[in-house]
């Protein structure tokens, strides 16, 4: 198993009211509620967070894109990764992802990739996601029909700007470059790993194993609602002559740690309880723009959150809830370990996306939640799925000899 | 009423087209809510004029919006519904989103029409009035922003939708965007509708029409509720300064749909087309 801490980095100081008083978390809650200075600490927080849970044993730490989110504070992934790579040395650091179809040209993204994964000597991994709706079409504009085509060509131009070595010309429809020749090129041959977040439709299955990219499945609402997704996708792999090794999939858990189950409830309930109740208070109108799903995948589905009910119920999950609906594994290190086994082997995946820093969760408790996790959970879940130990073709294969940076600064006065 | 499919852009999509009524031939383009099976409004200027209304791509059984991009595009769409049906010299009205595409047409090429008729029309931007996103509306949110009188708008759009077939009372009109496989058949059209008309609308309604609107230099009415909460007066009088020998007739108390709150009034302001 590998072991990713991801980071949402939530704007942790939304009042108790704000469901009541705010129209939408993303994209029209208004900056005014955002206050600067303490957003220094929140991110310097957050950053340090990642940093321990290196040492706390995880493989991967992680980081996402999101735009005018007050529960995603990463407009760009990328500055975040940036920092990681000169205060850590082991992780891989996970960008899952940049939304590729939002960057024009879209080689600045095969060129900030290739400089994270030159800076971290190889432990980069890339994600690439469609985007959702809010960020995609709501905070950036692009048209919803356009999103997937743009996609797609962000897409072939990044993988030729990673793998060519002459420069070349590119004449798509949104990207029309004279000279594609990116400088620097990815450390990692014949580029980094790449992990695709998906919400169930058939293409983005296909896509995935065809490429050789890892599929996840990044949702908060929990393993028992991810199974008939994860079936599907495996079912999928299943039609194409491929093998099936768990590290083709990804899931992203929230997960808690304390000494015992009441700890656990005691330390962690209330920001959980802020995450799903203030930071998922989401106008519904906003998820899904018309024309960013295609038809075919929309003639699968029922699309229950936009009934004036449904949309009011969406944020109001009680605790029991929570809990017996594994929205969140949350207890004593038995209790976290028994059911991460039993959603790893159910859903059948290799890469845990471990969302431990969760709502308003202060620094303290992360850290003793990373640290129980790293000690007392990931060991006895580390080697579930032995025949395929040695598949690396989903993970960073750093360098080996990776420069330390400098913390003396040797030579200056 | 009649309706027909007919082949446009050299086979790459297929039009829907309504014929009605007879004399001058108009051509009538649809806003973003699409036209209606029956649709009372061609009716309506079915009884003056010979009017052709072609369903875009994406909407009702038209097909082939993949090849709908750019404004262009739409405007060349329009062109081609003409020449496939042999229209010379229609008056071209077009409400809302309609009316964009019909301004670009007299933009593009203001001999091809004797008379240009904006409907409430979309196609301009002005900061100090933001059109309020459709996008990010949710369906039973709508005929507040469109309607005078949101209680009749419900009705007529989910009537509409099911073409008019039911006559349950108003309550259970409202009770059905509660119900999910209604929602789901909504939502599913309003994605193939609204995901063409995103293409010319979607983040902001505006694609360069206020610097080509000097050269439709033809007898143009604007027709506009004074009530408009979607695109209120100022658009209509931002249409003016572009277009200075159009003449504005308002609705008094309409709204964005006043083609179907007040059908009489609207027909008879482009009657002042011929």
């Amino acid at each position: 198993m590998k072991f990713t801490f991801f980071h949402l980095m939530a704007w942790p100081h939304l009042a108790e009211d704000f469901r009541e008083k705010h129209h939408s978390v993303w994209v029209d809650l208004p900056n005014s509620l955002y206050d600067p200075v303490a957003g220094h600490d929140v991110y310097h927080n957050y950053l340090d967070q990642l940093e321990y849970a290196e040492q706390c044993g995880f493989d991967g730490i992680g980081v996402n894109e999101h735009h005018s989110n007050a529960y995603g504070l990463m407009p760009s992934p990328n500055l975040m990764a940036a920092t990681l790579t000169r205060r850590t040395s082991r992780a891989a650091i996970v960008v899952l992802g940049n939304s590729i179809a939002l960057y024009s040209p879209a080689v600045r993204v095969a060129e900030e990739m290739a400089m994270l994964d030159v800076m971290s000597g190889g432990r980069f991994i890339g994600g690439f996601p469609v985007g959702t709706s809010m960020d995609t079409n709501y905070a950036y504009g692009t048209i919803p029909t356009e999103t997937r085509e743009r996609y797609a060509e962000a897409h072939d131009l990044i993988i030729k700007a990673w793998t060519e070595r002459e420069p070349f010309a590119f004449n798509g429809r949104y990207n029309k470059l004279r000279y594609v020749n990116i400088w620097p090129r990815p450390v990692q041959q014949p580029y980094p790993a790449i992990h695709v977040p998906g919400g169930g439709s058939v293409e983005t299955y296909d896509f995935c194993i065809e490429n050789t990219y890892s599929y996840s499945y990044l949702s908060y609402s929990g393993y028992l609602r991810g199974r008939d997704l994860m079936r599907g996708y495996w079912e999928q792999v299943g039609r194409h002559a491929v093998d099936e090794s768990p590290y083709r999939a990804g899931f992203a858990q929230v997960i808690a740690v304390g000494e015992t189950d009441a700890e656990a409830e005691k330390l962690y309930r209330k920001h959980i309880d802020y995450f799903y109740n203030r930071c998922l208070h989401i106008y519904p109108g906003f998820g899904e723009a018309p024309g960013y799903r295609t038809i075919k995948t929309l003639k699968k589905g029922a699309i229950p959150q936009f009934t004036p009910k449904g949309a009011k119920t969406l944020s109001q999950l009680s605790w029991k809830e929570l809990l017996d609906q594994r929205y969140v594994i949350c207890g004593s290190p038995d209790t976290v370990r028994e059911q991460c086994e039993e959603m790893i082997k159910d859903l059948r995946f290799g890469n845990l996306f471990c969302l431990m820093a969760l709502g308003s969760m202060p620094h303290e408790i992360v850290r003793h939640s990373t640290r129980l996790f790293g000690e007392k959970v990931m060991p006895k879940l580390r080697n579930l799925w032995p025949d395929y130990a040695d598949d690396n073709r989903f993970w960073c294969r750093p360098i080996a000899n990776r420069r330390q940076p400098d913390r003396e600064l040797k030579g200056v006065a | 009423m009649q309706s027909y499919m007919i082949a446009t852009g050299g086979g790459r999509t297929q039009t829907r087209v309504f014929e009605v009524g007879q004399g001058a031939p108009l051509l009538y383009l649809h806003s973003a809510g699409g036209l209606y099976e029956g649709d009372p409004f061609l009716a309506a200027l079915g009884e003056h004029y010979h009017v052709y209304a072609p369903s875009l791509p994406g909407y009702l059984d038209s097909e082939g919006a993949d090849n709908l991009r750019t404004m262009l595009d739409f405007t060349l769409w329009g062109f081609d519904v003409m020449e496939e049906l042999g229209i010379e010299q229609p008056a071209v009205v077009g409400h809302s989103m309609g009316g964009m595409i019909a301004a670009e047409m007299a933009c593009l090429n203001p001999r091809a029409f004797r008379g240009l008729g904006l409907v409430c029309a979309a196609g301009l931007w002005l900061e100090e009035h933001p059109m309020p996103d459709i996008f990010a509306k949710l369906p039973f949110e709508l005929p507040d922003l469109l309607f005078s009188d949101p209680a009749w708008g419900t009705k007529f759009i989910t009537e509409g939708y099911d073409f008019g077939s039911t006559q349950d009372d108003l309550v259970s009109f409202i009770a059905r965007f509660q119900d999910e496989g209604f929602l789901q058949e909504f939502l599913l059209k309003n994605a193939r509708r609204m995901g063409t008309a995103g293409k010319i609308l979607f983040p902001i309604p505006e694609r360069g029409l206020s610097e080509r609107l000097y050269r439709a230099k033809l007898p143009t009415v604007l027709v506009w509720g004074d009530a408009d909460r979607l695109l209120p007066m100022p658009y209509a009088h931002a249409f003016q300064s572009h277009l200075p020998h159009a003449s504005l007739v308002t609705i008094p108390g309409g709204a964005h749909m006043a083609p179907y709150e007040q059908t009489a009034d609207v027909v008879a302001a482009l009657r002042r087309l011929n």
